[in-house]
């Protein structure tokens, strides 16, 4: 419980703090990339698990997640073409992305349901970071109407699957 | 004079003749992962369709167990209503994905 709360806590002050430690509000661009790697990372995290997993729930929501996360990406992908933005790098997508390379790193060491527990519980600790910083960052900030839209509707997801997760969590005990 | 055994077959004809004149088919939306109408009332022997307009898969899913509807991206999906009751529904893909379904006699 307590591993998971800090974990839970890491990764919220952490999207949070990033964004705020460049003393400047993220621009569209910026916000543009976030989001995208933030897919990206769970899409990731979702292969490893399907090549690891032996649980048929867990590989069922891993394969909902390349799903919806790259359904998502592709629609994101198309906007920012059409708004003619080109996603920019910044220090809170890199600081997600080497945080997601070392968590992935830590569970490649799992086997069967020390594995299932620790991917799971990661789900939902990262879904709620992303939501957190979604709804305190990335959306307030965001000028672009269309993109704000497409963050709300990023929300809706992102607080679904960690429902969902929450779900296959409390199966796997 | 009718045999009494025709009687009870004569009520059941008559009874669903009157059910599908009257079956309609009711539509629920899921778009951008809020299902409207979020109350929808409807008759046995209707058909609800739901008209799935997301770029994702979603499901209406029964909670009581009684049914489980496939929707995926930019699909529709029906089901006819055979029991009558209040029955609460959700996406098993997005939990937070939630309605009701009243069924009357």
């Amino acid at each position: 419980m307590f591993v998971r709360l800090s974990a839970a806590i890491a990764a919220v002050s952490l999207l949070g703090g990033a964004a705020l430690a460049q003393g400047a509000k993220p621009t569209d661009p910026q916000i543009a990339h976030i989001a995208y790697t933030a897919g990206v990372i769970d899409i990731a995290a979702a292969k490893q698990a399907l090549k690891k997993t032996h649980n048929k729930e867990v590989k069922a929501f891993a394969q909902d997640m390349v799903r919806d996360h790259e359904a998502v990406n592709k629609q994101a992908l198309a906007l920012v073409k059409k708004l003619k933005v080109t996603p920019e790098d910044n220090d809170t997508s890199r600081t997600l992305s080497k945080n997601a390379t070392d968590k992935r790193a830590e569970l490649a060491k799992l086997k069967g349901a020390a594995f299932d527990k620790a991917y799971v519980d990661n789900e939902v600790a990262y879904h709620k970071a992303v939501d957190s910083a979604l709804e305190t960052t990335l959306i307030p900030n965001s000028s672009n109407a269309e993109l704000k839209s497409l963050l709300q509707t990023g929300l809706k997801i992102f607080q679904g699957h960690e429902q969902h997760a929450e779900h296959v969590a409390a199966s796997l005990k | 004079m009718m045999p009494r055994s025709t009687l009870p077959i004569v009520a059941a004809l008559t009874l669903a003749m009157s059910v599908s004149a009257h079956a309609a088919t009711i539509q629920i939306t899921m778009e951008n992962l809020v299902i409207a109408p979020a109350q929808a009332t409807a008759k046995v022997g209707d058909t609800i369709e739901w008209i799935n307009k997301d770029v994702l898969a979603h499901t209406a899913t029964a909670r009581n167990g009684e049914w489980d509807v496939m929707l995926p991206p930019k699909k529709n999906g029906t089901l006819v209503l055979k029991k009558p009751g209040t029955i609460e529904y959700y996406c098993r893909f997005h939990p937070n994905m939630k309605a009701t379904l009243t069924v009357q006699p």
